[in-house]
């Protein structure tokens, strides 16, 4: 396998809080444009591997590298701008700001310019016609001396954090506080703003938790037109059937250590996954 | 009780009080910005505040304008304003964001008790007041009088000066901007998602200690205004003068619901109108009596101060 292929790799990742130890040498790889489901049962360690690949956790063995890049001890937001990007299991927005400012929040990631940059409007670059108005001094002065790349990158971002929020489905909403949605609308916006931060890796940490089988289908489909704008999207999920059906591949853990591997076909068959899903003690399964 | 007495210079009472308590405001600004992102009450933002004073007299005199100084024409005024105001911002700045860097940020890898953050906020307090008190001998220092207070309009026949007007101008213009700022720029935007939830924030890529510097700064700068403001208005200052007023900005700020830009303003000038009418009603000695027990009062009724405590929602 060539080094492009892998985006993500888990090396034998070892984390223990005191005595328990919450993942034992988890070890996986998640292939550039797949969708990776990662599974188990409750309390198997998902969500603490996720924490371990977004810099929530530093593992206490074992490292975690990203595009060829080692994350473990980079700061969180620092990952973040390399290229990972996620959802949480509770929803965690910015309650009191409106959708497209939570959106805007994860643009700012990619933003360049400087709060000295903002307040004095320099540097300035050349301005794109379209955007300006249509007469007035405003567009004469803005095409005489450009505008400040803060105010080109301002707009470009609420475009942008436009064009999301109707990607995932609530462009209605961009003005409502993101505490006045409802749940399902909730939890798109947390795709649409981690989608702001233009990541590689997308993880959506349970993503259809509370949802009826519509809004699961709609969510299936949400992540697939995902995949196909050229991201890898990292699932965990419990609901076998939800990642049956959209996955590439399964990672499947219990009691932090990864028990199988595989296509979603091959994982099903698996004795030890059968096991653990049925709570079947191994050695009678 | 001196009814009539209060009665009869009601308005001037409260004229006095409004101009006392802009400068209240723009100080419970420090206060409550620092605990809407941190949930740390920041006891050596009086210090901030104090630092500022000092550096006004010392710019001013710096460009020749001493003790003695008569500045006279409008321009004049207007550049020593500027003046002043920058030397205080940056004093003040620069001491709240070297506070940060010297005695939070150190800790808060190790995520200490939040009692620990608050013992060294009265270290560095200490440290700082004391150093200032060697460094000037404990002698109080003087500035020129900007402005001679000069009698503008009369409302309900009492004179509004120049002074008056412009600290509580300037003190609301300068909150004006502040609130602009949290609520419009990017910067801000960042401030308000890592008070609402810097755990997310963080993973959307917000660098969580350049804003809380970025906070601190902002807070100083506020106390800069607020420097520059008392000395035009009091004219002089001790290494000790921001301690009592720190102590009434920060019951301002908790007065207004801390963690509240409003809230800050509404908890200063309502805090610096009520301790001049005890001050009438009562006596002048009763003034800091009558701020607190106000305070205590109203905390027994809204325990979130009076707008509530958007507890770390900064939403301004």
């Amino acid at each position: 396998m060539t080094m492009s292929d892998t985006l993500l790799k888990v090396d034998n990742v070892t984390l223990r809080f005191g005595g328990v130890t919450a993942l034992d040498g988890v070890d996986f790889e998640v292939r550039r444009g797949e969708i990776l489901g990662l599974i188990g049962p409750n309390g198997a360690g998902k969500t603490t591997c996720f924490n371990v690949m977004t810099g929530v956790f530093k593992p206490t063995a074992g490292e975690v590298t990203f595009d060829g890049e080692r994350v473990s001890g980079r700061a969180k937001y620092a990952i973040t701008r390399l290229g990972i990007a996620r959802t949480f299991q509770n929803i965690r927005l910015f309650p009191e700001m409106t959708a497209l400012e939570n959106v805007l929040v994860g643009t700012d990631a990619r933003h360049k310019t400087s709060v000295v940059g903002a307040l004095f409007r320099l540097p300035r670059v050349k301005a794109e016609a379209h955007t300006l108005p249509e007469s007035g001094w405003r567009r004469t002065f803005a095409l005489t001396f450009g505008v400040s790349r803060h105010i080109a990158e301002e707009r470009a971002a609420r475009a942008k954090a436009l064009d999301l929020l109707s990607f995932v489905g609530i462009e209605g909403h961009a003005d409502a506080q993101a505490k006045n949605l409802s749940y399902g609308d909730q939890r798109r916006l947390e795709i649409a703003r981690a989608l702001a931060t233009e990541p590689k890796l997308l993880c959506l940490d349970e993503p259809a938790a509370g949802f009826n089988p519509a809004e699961k289908a709609r969510l299936l489909e949400l992540i697939r037109k995902i995949r196909d704008l050229g991201l890898t999207v990292l699932l965990i999920e419990h609901d076998m059937r939800l990642v049956m059906g959209v996955t590439d591949r399964l990672v499947v853990l219990e009691f932090g250590k990864k028990i199988a591997e595989g296509s979603p076909a091959e994982v099903r068959e698996n004795p030890k996954v059968i096991a653990a899903y049925l709570g079947v003690p191994q050695d009678a399964a | 009780m001196q009814f009539e007495y209060w009665l009869d210079n009601f308005w001037s009472l409260t004229v006095g009080g409004l101009t006392q308590g802009a400068i209240y405001a723009l100080v419970a600004l420090g206060y409550t910005l620092v605990y809407g992102v941190l949930r740390l009450i920041n006891f050596a933002h009086s210090e901030v505040f104090m630092i500022g004073t000092f550096a006004v007299p010392i710019a001013w005199t710096a460009i020749g304008y001493g003790r003695d100084a008569h500045p006279s024409g409008l321009g004049s005024v207007v550049l020593l304003f500027a003046v002043g105001l920058i030397a205080a911002a940056l004093a003040s700045a620069a001491t709240a964001m070297l506070v940060e860097r010297v005695a939070y940020r150190p800790l808060r890898p190790k995520n200490p008790p939040s009692l620990i953050f608050l013992i060294t906020a009265i270290g560095a307090s200490v440290v700082l007041s004391e150093a200032v008190g060697l460094l000037v001998k404990r002698k109080p220092m003087g500035a020129m009088t900007l402005i001679q207070p000069k009698e503008v309009f009369t409302i309900f026949g009492t004179s509004v000066d120049n002074v008056q007007l412009l600290v509580v101008g300037a003190a609301i213009g300068m909150m004006l901007l502040l609130d602009q700022f949290i609520n419009r720029t990017r910067a801000g935007r960042g401030v308000r998602a890592v008070a609402q939830n810097p755990d997310a924030a963080a993973l959307m890529g917000v660098n969580r200690d350049r804003i809380i510097l970025m906070i601190f700064m902002l807070g100083g700068i506020m106390a800069g205004g607020a420097a520059l403001l008392y000395m035009i208005k009091v004219g002089s200052t001790k290494y000790d003068a921001g301690f009592l007023l720190g102590v009434k900005a920060f019951a301002a700020a908790v007065l207004g619901g801390i963690g509240n830009l409003r809230g800050a303003l509404l908890g200063g000038l309502l805090l610096g109108v009520v301790e001049n009418w005890g001050a009438g009603l009562i006596g002048d000695k009763w003034i800091d009596a009558t701020a607190f027990v106000v305070l205590v009062v109203i905390l027994m009724f809204r325990p979130t101060g009076l707008l509530g405590e958007s507890l770390g929602r900064a939403r301004a």
